[in-house]
């Protein structure tokens, strides 16, 4: 929403007196908040009308002419290679000394102007410059009576400005005027107009709002004689008035109508569609007007289209409808899509005669939702949308009516077609200004809260103690919206500052949850194993899948999609947190960084047999690295998470190859006791291809649920060993495929109590040994805690594992 | 003068001139034991006292003594002048150059969002609040209308909001978490809830389909509007510096009344004006306001006891304005050069 200060000051009185800042800043702090504003006059000096009184040819150029040029006071000379000059024109003339906002042909966008200096052109002095519209900082399209190449020309065909020698050409030209961009929140309908701003304004600077005045319109004709009007799905039009205006006479409008127009974007076209647009900005009230001539049957009817109905709309183009989209039809057929665009077939052509003017207000959901299948969202259809006071439409039809008898534009007829089953009644709100000091924190009077709600048009029933709210805001309903108006004028910034003191009562004291504790403390682990943090998107492709080489049937395949993707590569929510992990690895590989390490807290989503249940959320720690390291530094780093976590259990590893992403032959399920907890191992040199990844790259997979089962905070002392330790070695042979995790299973049964420690310091397969088999040494602790072991106990201990690793297949190297 | 005074005389200026020029532990020690060890000169000298008068034993007792004392104190000291320098040398030889470079393990670093987190966290667990956790894959009754977002909200069109099927929505905000926990029906509240949100936006420097927002909600007898403003400038100052200023406006959102969006001075120029807050001197940071009736009503909260206050902090936003990172895909690259910044 923009709009024109100067129309503001109109309406508003003083507020002239108002400087563009302290405007934006003081409507911005009572809610309308200014997103920017721009004067149209800025970089805009010493610019005069001129007029070219004679021209002469540049004696040493073809392309340029030397004119002279009268501003009033004197006479001066300026060459120019514009190519539309005549003499007798009056034209823009910026002074030397003064500034313009742009240059000509370039669209480069100058933040200080450009100076325009006395100097001389091939020879000939030259006293300044004439300016075309867009060194103005305009465009044709505000200004359509500019010429398409060239210097603007005041006295041009079409054009209502009038000037003489020396005025000041900016404010000829509508520029002396600063426009206002605003952010509406969509709760307030009414601010999307000029009236509403300044309604806003008003109230915000105590100052009075003077709305337009609306006389009385029509001659003794009735408009029930010109056209019956039928509106059958009331559901989706409210109101609908309609009123007619016979001898047109279309004419350019008159320049105030222009200024306001182009000030707030608008091009000029005539005076009739230049009404329907400006009591559009100005109310908010999209109107339309069908040329009655081409009204068949003399009838308008109100109604949803037929499904796979085609029409033409005026900008030629052939939409195609279905039964959800309410049309304006007459006698036999379509002349408009209700409240986005009228038809081809009734539009207002230079040989009108007589108009019919449509206010309506129609459902802004259903103009929201058919815009948008049709893609055609109208300057009408966004005002629509946001769903319009119905008191609005008769206004804006009389305030229509009005400036057509003003401007002579036509001659209004008596009477007025107004069809309004329902209509709107002002709502009665309890006026509880207790209650609003108690919400807000406040002590503010009651007379002063009567003060702030009165300059916004809410008045008081004393007689009942209650608020009556004004039908264009929909948006009031309740206690604490009226709270909101009391605070937004009595100032956010004069509301205390206190920190909450409550009740207390049963408050549970605050902090992180026992799960983030365990989450930050395995982070912590992991960021002194030097693993960096990363973060992924929830969503991704199903070709993932195929990428990671998973089975058609794989379970994982099964995810939650998403209806409506920005795409395949977003469409359905991870099962699995493999691939944004290795998309980061290949980002950062690719990029040539060495020795990467990354770990991810990573939700996955598991669909649900019930369609209508929520999927299951389960988060997952994974963590990946390529360069400096191997499968058993990984299994060293998941090893000090749990360690991290006080996990003491002995943690197991069993080799798989059910994972086709990673290497079959260096994959491990992670076993923490007998609960199983994750997965690691090397991604699959496939795999990594996929990912354009070409080194080994490790990753582990913990279920994050795990580790808040299993992790503890609770610290208890165990003492310092007091007798001594006895240290054995044992070299063993078994056969190659044996997993030492098998052998340390046996030795750790037959130690018992008294095993401490069991650590393998060598494993050997070659020429010193048969094939087939590979001798492994293990170091192995024993201690009592009570006591100094006895060698008996000692031999006893070793005997036991010995003869278990025997039983199991390993022969003792002597 | 006998022999054997001769004979220690002797000794004595031998020794002692042995000793003193001594240069190794090893030649001392060997010196020790050829003078005073068990079959040193000196205990030999001892051995053959048996042969002398019985009234001179005491003399020549006294004189080999005396030498042994003297031998030792001198080996002592000696000794100890040896070590010295022999420390010395090794000190000389050990002499390193500190300016080679540090041999460090690479430690790991946080992801920006989870920095901002962690501070954000500290503040709000710091005033008493507890963290709180909700789906994220939500009914669209939680995301929507049991916040006072009706059915034809613009804000449901499918253009914002990812939808699974009509009643399952990829949540759009944090909020739905409040509605969770009023429904647990334990008042009051204090709490804050992060998370990751979904927005169909398509991926550019300033817009990601998935962020984060952290929640926020207090729930008690007489919470007004005056604590709303108080809490968040308290956290504003504590996040962002002491000298920060706050800014709050009149907003709008459905699920709160009044309702303000809080400006904090730009913490990059103080106020002045500058690039990063566009010349504004402010910058937007959060939207909060006090809980809509109808959200408490829905929630079965008894409004004539009990009010709150609500708010909601983009992540990424506070990340990328505090951290001045200019690029919000950069969150989600990962590239290590970017996180080990944080």
């Amino acid at each position: 929403m923009d709009t024109s200060k100067r129309w503001l000051n109109a309406l508003v009185p003083g507020l002239e007196n108002i400087s563009d800042k302290d405007y934006a800043d003081a409507m911005t702090l009572s809610g309308t908040k200014v997103e920017n504003y721009k004067r149209l006059d800025k970089n805009l000096e010493k610019i005069t009308v001129g007029e070219i009184v004679s021209i002469e040819k540049h004696p040493d150029a073809d392309k340029l002419k030397v004119c002279k040029v009268n501003i009033g006071n004197e006479i001066i000379q300026i060459v120019t290679g514009a190519g539309n000059v005549e003499t007798g024109q009056l034209v823009p003339v910026v002074l030397s000394g003064g500034k313009v906002a742009a240059a000509h042909g370039d669209p480069k966008t100058y933040e200080d102007g450009i100076k325009i200096k006395k100097g001389k052109l091939r020879g000939i002095e030259s006293d300044g410059m004439m300016c075309g519209i867009e060194e103005l900082g305009a465009s044709r399209d505000q200004y359509p009576e500019a010429p398409e190449d060239g210097i603007y020309v005041f006295n041009c065909e079409g054009s209502v400005r009038d000037v003489k020698p020396g005025d000041d050409a900016i404010e000829k030209l509508g520029l002396r005027d600063t426009i206002t961009e605003y952010e509406i929140t969509n709760n307030r309908v009414d601010c999307y107009s000029v009236i509403g701003i300044a309604r806003e304004a008003a109230a915000t600077f105590n100052l009075k709002f003077v709305p337009p005045v609306v006389p009385e319109t029509g001659n003794g004709e009735n408009i029930n004689d010109y056209i019956k009007v039928t509106v059958k799905d009331t559901d989706l039009c409210s109101r609908y008035v309609s009123r007619a205006v016979k001898n047109i006479k279309i004419a350019p409008s008159p320049l105030w109508i222009q200024d306001r127009l182009i000030a707030s974007g608008i091009r000029p076209i005539n005076n009739i569609v230049d009404i329907t647009n400006y009591v559009m900005v100005e109310t908010g009230q999209p109107m339309h007007a069908f040329d009655y001539n081409t009204i068949r049957g003399k009838e308008i009817i109100v109604a949803r289209a037929n499904d796979g109905e085609i029409f033409k709309t005026l900008d030629e183009a052939e939409r195609k409808l279905d039964k959800d989209i309410l049309m304006i039809n007459d006698g036999e057929g379509a002349i408009g899509i209700a409240g986005i665009m009228g038809g081809e077939n009734s539009k207002i052509t230079e040989d009108a005669e007589t108009v019919i003017f449509e206010a309506a207000t129609f459902n802004g959901t259903n103009i929201r939702k058919s815009a948008k299948r049709l893609s055609m969202r109208t300057d009408a259809s966004g005002k629509f949308e946001k769903g319009l006071d119905p008191e609005l439409a008769l206004y804006a039809m009389n305030r229509a009516c009005a400036l057509i008898e003003e401007l002579g534009a036509g001659e209004v007829v008596g009477g007025c077609i107004d069809i309004y089953p329902n209509p709107a009644v002002k709502k009665i709100i309890e006026f509880e200004p207790e209650s609003y000091n108690r919400l807000l924190g406040t002590d503010i009077s009651k007379e002063d809260m009567l003060g702030y709600l009165n300059n916004i048009e809410i008045e008081y029933d004393e007689k009942n103690n209650s608020l009556i709210i004004p039908t264009f805001r929909q948006d009031l309903n309740n206690d604490a919206d009226i709270a909101e108006e009391v605070a937004r004028f009595f100032g956010y910034k004069n509301i205390p500052t206190t920190i909450p003191k409550g009740s207390n009562a049963g408050l549970e004291i605050g902090g992180i949850s026992v799960e983030e504790r365990i989450k930050n403390t395995a982070m912590d682990s992991l960021l002194a194993s030097g693993y960096s943090q990363i973060m992924t998107y929830s969503f991704e492709s199903p070709k993932v899948f195929d990428k990671l080489k998973l089975l058609k049937v794989a379970a994982a395949r099964k995810t939650v999609e998403i209806f409506n993707p920005l795409g395949e590569d977003y469409s359905i929510m991870r099962t699995l947190p493999v691939n944004g992990m290795l998309t980061s690895i290949s980002t950062n590989y690719n990029r040539n960084n060495s020795n990467v390490k990354l770990f991810e807290y990573a939700k996955v989503y598991i669909p649900t047999e019930d369609k209508n249940a929520l999927p299951t959320e389960l988060e997952k720690l994974t963590m990946a690295f390529y360069g400096n390291g191997d499968f058993y530094t990984l299994k060293g780093d998941v090893e000090n998470v749990f360690e991290s976590l006080r996990m003491n259990k002995r943690v197991t590893y069993k080799a798989t190859s059910r994972r086709p992403f990673i290497h079959p032959g260096r994959q491990a399920d992670i076993y923490y006791g007998d609960k199983y907890i994750g997965y690691l191992g090397q991604i699959h040199p496939d795999v990594a291809d996929n990912y354009n990844i070409d080194t080994e790259v490790y990753m582990a997979v913990i279920d994050t649920e795990t580790l808040y089962d299993y992790a503890s905070f609770d610290i208890k002392y165990a003492g310092i060993a007091n007798f001594p330790a006895v240290k054995r070695d044992l070299s063993l042979t078994v056969e190659r495929t044996v997993p030492v995790g098998g052998i340390e299973a046996v030795i750790i049964e037959g130690g018992g109590d008294l095993l401490e420690d069991v650590k393998l310091f060598d494993v050997y397969e070659g020429d010193r040994i048969d094939t087939g088999l590979k001798s492994v040494a293990f170091s192995i602790t024993l201690r009592a805690k009570d006591r100094t072991l006895s060698d008996e106990e000692i031999n006893n201990t070793m005997n036991n594992i010995i003869g278990k690793l025997e039983a199991f297949g390993a022969e003792l190297r002597k | 003068m006998s022999t054997i005074e001769n004979k220690i005389k002797e000794i004595r200026d031998r020794v002692t001139d042995a000793i003193k020029n001594a240069a190794t532990l090893e030649f001392l020690n060997d010196l020790r034991v050829k003078t005073i060890g068990k079959k040193g000169e000196l205990t030999e000298i001892m051995k053959s006292m048996k042969d002398i008068p019985k009234e001179e034993k005491p003399k020549f007792g006294q004189l080999v003594n005396e030498l042994r004392n003297e031998v030792e104190e001198l080996i002592s000291s000696t000794t100890t002048r040896i070590k010295r320098e022999i420390r010395q040398r090794q000190l000389e030889e050990e002499t390193i150059d500190v300016t080679l470079p540090a041999k460090k393990s690479e430690r790991g670093h946080k992801h920006p969002n989870q920095v901002a987190l962690e501070e954000i966290e500290r503040i709000f667990t710091g005033l008493g609040y507890k963290v709180v956790f909700g789906p994220e894959v939500e009914y669209d009754y939680y995301n929507f209308e049991a916040l006072n977002i009706p059915a034809d909200h613009p804000a449901k069109d499918e253009q914002d909001t990812f939808y699974i099927n009509e009643d399952i929505v990829l949540r759009t905000q944090t909020s739905p978490v409040q509605v969770r926990e009023m429904e647990k029906g334990k008042i009051p509240i204090r709490m804050i809830a992060p998370g990751r949100v979904f927005r169909s936006d398509e991926v550019d420097a300033t817009h990601s389909p998935c962020f984060h927002q952290v929640e926020g909600m207090v729930i008690d007898e007489g919470i007004t509007f005056a604590d709303l403003k108080g809490t968040l400038e308290a956290f504003a100052k504590k996040m962002f510096g002491e000298n920060t200023k706050v800014k709050f406006r009149p907003h709008h959102f459905p699920f709160t009344e009044p309702s303000a969006e809080m400006d904090v001075t730009c913490f990059k120029c103080g106020g002045k004006g500058c690039r990063m807050c566009k010349g504004e001197g402010w910058i937007e940071i959060l939207g909060c306001g006090m809980i809509h009736p109808n959200v408490l009503d829905r929630c079965n909260v008894d409004r004539k006891k009990y009010s709150g206050f609500a708010f909601g902090i983009g992540l990424e936003r506070i990340a990328l304005l505090k951290y001045e990172i200019d690029d919000m895909r950069l969150l989600y690259e990962n590239d290590v050069r970017f996180l080990k910044q944080f």
